[in-house]
């Protein structure tokens, strides 16, 4: 079930897009995503697939990855379509007792679907072809002009990379008390809703105090390291630009103002 | 009476790109009654085996029989298998979670839907058992010693009243004092009780005085399946997949190798004096 | 030169019930002075609750001594105008693998010592490139520790300790999660650094096959010292040994149920070539 969640997931290979930094992948998305909502016309969203599509075939990672992270949210897809099917006032097409699906209602949920495709699809490709890591430094980068509010960047970033190094190690934890509890009869698997929050406890208790115990450990042994926050402290991989990153960045650009451009000629 | 395997197939992760063949081919009979050593290294697929044993894992291939049943038959009871094939897992501390040892101990029998009475009269036996005196009943598990805590999840499981008792290296992480405990303790508990007992560990010397019978695995396979001395006389087999024969072993070899005519067979330190002392008299003479 | 030395050294630890009351005061380090000279393998050995490792842990200032006093190459670990420089002298590894590795990949973890001291990047790499050849993880540098072997991940650990370019590495029960090889891997690449890096090692063990090559053992029992010499010296009091529930090598066991049948032999054997040549089977 976990497994199946594609975001967050990294996928080893060499490429392009891999060896950008992730400054500007985070950045890349986030304009993308931007692009998406600025258009509402057949071409926009050409432009947006065509540049997904040469994205996705500079990344190598095989496509049908992402379509299977995309089963994952094929229920939300479903429930906005649903939505924007039924409530959308308008001309009507058909009318099943109160509700009617309208014309207006029908282009919004194809139009919506295609969004949150595009967007899902869109930044995935930035998950995987990252590594967390890569990923929570290039944030804890972009976002330390916040420092001079007193937003606790570095800590923030810290608590991330600290939280995706131990998540493997808490599943396998589970898995392991699970089976332990199972061999001493416990039962996680019938009963109603209440039954089974019950039957967690024997679970949740055993993985908290574990947890504690991992997070006591490991503080002890970040000190010892002479760990004291982030002032003072250098970078074995500082993220520098490259040329590729420049380049990069020109042509998300100069996509994001094409299809900025392409909406408004097809609206006037 | 007995737990047989026949042509045991298990592969992790089948169809998938990290599929692992865990294990392979295995056919084994266990009696009732016996004391057995399973013994590997990390990945050899000790662990695998026994969570066969109680039906949770199921295998890719072939049978297992429970006292006769295939416990991969339409309808078999798992719940009444689990509760007569014990399994303590390692450092098994890392599943207390009660307010109180004795209640911790009690949530196995619960579990079997006994009632009150019989359920605190089989904890306390249990714990009892273990040697976990009755002043400390009502003491939180999580200020116990480690030994202490590694004593009180296993009656955690004996509670239960299992025909057959599993323990995933016991042993691990603690001190000689410790180690000597529980081993002892498990000793005690199969004169006892007479259970069948299944003891995985790495430590050839851990098992090598107490138990009837050893099987080595490797790679997914039984490699080596006997008393503790025939199995101990494949000493470079064994060094191959990295484990080791008992030190005394060693030492009659080398003292064999040169000149000494001593019964290499030995071993324990007793036996192994017992047989050095015995080869000096007659070079004397 | 001592680069660790500790004057009656003493901690204690305040137990309390619910309601916050004192209940009792357990005396973990009890009037404990020692001296560890630079390059020297020493091991402190004793079982659980013997206070090993709460006097780890004042040798790089994770706790700071109730009375008396400690000094790491000169320094008074209770001056925390030096508590850094410390703790970047005598490096501390610990028992639980998973819960000291802080980076996702192997270098990563590695570096992140340097990092927080604040060494120039093109210094880190060197750092833990050298460091990681002297363990033999070099190959592994780009992989996942959650991929590794307990021995690999340790070895990983101890690389992570070396990039801090310490005088003192102090181990405390390294390889009490391990299986044997990974016991054996650890324990050759301990001391592979004291051998070859001249680092001064202190290893705190319950295992006594490990405590063979040292040069110098301090045994603990209740928060005290209760045996000091070297190996042989150690293990020539077989029962005193016994009385504080330590194992005692095979070897040694052997040569004293030998003993006791009338064999002379010579006290604290503890390798099989030294029994056999004793017995007078020389190779």
């Amino acid at each position: 079930m976990l497994r199946d969640i594609i975001i967050g997931q990294y996928y080893q290979t060499e490429s392009v897009i891999h060896k950008l930094d992730p400054r500007v992948k985070l950045g890349g998305t986030l304009l993308y995503i931007i692009s998406l909502f600025c258009f509402n016309n057949f071409i926009g969203y050409a432009l947006a697939v065509l540049f997904l599509g040469i994205v996705i075939r500079l990344s190598h990672v095989p496509f049908k990855l992402m379509v299977r992270g995309m089963k994952a949210i094929v229920f939300l897809l479903l429930i906005t379509a649903a939505f924007n099917l039924f409530l959308t006032p308008g001309e009507p097409i058909v009318s099943v007792w109160k509700l009617s699906i309208t014309k207006e209602g029908v282009a919004l949920a194809v139009t919506m679907a295609v969004r949150l495709s595009l967007l899902i699809i869109g930044s995935s490709i930035m998950t995987l072809t990252t590594t967390p890591n890569n990923l929570t430094d290039g944030m804890e980068k972009m976002m330390s002009p916040l420092k001079v509010f007193r937003i606790p960047v570095h800590e923030v970033a810290m608590m991330m990379s600290i939280a995706l190094r131990f998540i493997p190690i808490l599943l396998e934890e589970t898995d392991k008390i699970m089976k332990a509890q199972i061999a001493r009869g416990a039962d996680f698997e019938s009963g109603n809703i209440f039954a089974r929050a019950k039957a967690l406890v024997p679970l949740l208790i055993p993985l908290f105090v574990s947890a504690f115990r991992r997070a006591n450990d490991l503080a002890m042994a970040m000190e010892a390291r002479c760990y004291r926050g982030g002032d003072g402290r250098t970078k074995m991989k500082p993220l520098v630009y490259a040329r590729r990153d420049v380049l990069a960045y020109v042509c998300i650009v100069g996509y994001l103002v094409v299809s900025i451009v392409a909406g408004r000629i097809a609206l006037g | 009476m007995s737990i047989v395997f026949e042509n045991i197939n298990y592969i992790y992760n089948a169809g998938m790109p990290m599929e692992r063949k865990a294990l392979k081919n295995i056919c084994l009979e266990i009696p009732m009654g016996q004391f057995v050593g399973l013994i590997g290294h990390t990945g050899s697929g000790k662990s695998t085996l026994i969570q066969h044993m109680n039906g949770l894992l199921k295998a890719t291939s072939g049978a297992l029989y429970f006292q006769g049943k295939n416990i991969y038959e339409k309808g078999y009871d798992f719940k009444s298998l689990r509760s007569k094939v014990g399994l303590v897992f390692q450092y098994p501390e890392h599943q207390l979670f009660e307010v109180d040892v004795f209640s911790d101990v009690c949530f196995g029998p619960k579990n079997l839907g006994l009632g009150q009475e019989e359920v605190e009269h089989r904890a306390k036996e249990a714990l009892r058992l273990v040697g976990i005196e009755d002043h400390m009943f009502f003491q939180s598990p999580f200020e116990l010693s480690g030994g202490q805590k590694r004593r009180v999840a296993i009656a955690g499981v004996l509670a239960m009243e299992p025909d057959v008792l599993i323990l995933d290296e016991p042993t691990a992480g603690l001190d000689p004092k410790g180690r000597g405990e529980i081993l002892d303790l498990i000793k005690q508990l199969q004169i006892k009780t007479g259970k069948t007992i299944i003891l995985v560990s790495h430590s050839m010397e851990d098992v090598a005085e107490y138990v009837d019978r050893i099987i080595v695995m490797n790679q997914g396979g039984v490699m080596l399946d006997g008393t503790p001395r025939e199995v101990f006389t494949h000493t470079e087999e064994l060094e191959e997949v990295g484990l080791a024969a008992p030190e005394v072993t060693y030492i009659l070899r080398d003292l064999k190798k040169r000149g000494l005519d001593v019964d290499t067979g030995a071993i324990t330190i007793p036996e192994a004096a017992e047989a050095i002392a015995e080869a000096l008299c007659c070079e004397i003479l | 030169m001592n680069i660790i030395e500790t004057k009656d050294l003493t901690y204690e630890y305040v137990r309390r019930d619910d309601q916050g009351n004192i209940e009792g005061i357990v005396k973990a380090v009890d009037d404990v002075s020692l001296r560890v000279e630079q390059g020297q393998f020493v091991a402190i050995l004793g079982h659980n609750g013997s206070g090993k490792s709460t006097l780890a842990k004042h040798l790089n200032a994770i706790l700071k001594p109730g009375e008396g006093t400690v000094w790491v190459d000169g320094m008074d670990t209770t001056d925390d105008s030096h508590l850094w420089d410390v703790r970047q002298r005598a490096g501390m590894v610990f028992q639980n693998p998973d819960n000291q590795i802080i980076g996702q990949v192997v270098e990563e973890d590695v570096g992140f010592g340097p990092e927080n001291m604040g060494v120039p990047t093109k210094e880190i790499w060197e750092r833990v490139e050298e460091s990681l050849r002297a363990v033999g993880m070099y190959l592994y540098r780009k992989d996942s520790p959650n991929q590794l072997s307990g021995g690999q991940k340790q070895r990983v650990s101890i690389a992570g300790v070396l990039a801090m370019h310490p005088k003192c590495i102090v181990l405390d029960e390294p390889t009490a999660m391990l299986d044997p090889s990974g016991r054996k891997e650890v324990i050759s690449a301990i001391r592979g650094l004291n051998d070859v890096e001249g680092v001064t090692v202190i290893l705190i063990t319950h295992y006594m096959e490990e405590i063979i090559y040292a040069d110098k053992v301090f045994v603990m029992d209740d928060g005290k010292i209760a045996m000091e010499g070297t190996p042989k010296e150690i293990f020539s009091q077989v029962e005193k040994l016994q009385a504080l529930r330590l194992d005692v090598p095979q070897v040694t066991l052997l040569a004293e149920a030998l003993k006791k049948k009338g064999i002379a032999l010579p006290d604290g054997i503890i390798t099989r070539e030294e029994l056999t040549t004793a017995l007078g089977f020389e190779k």
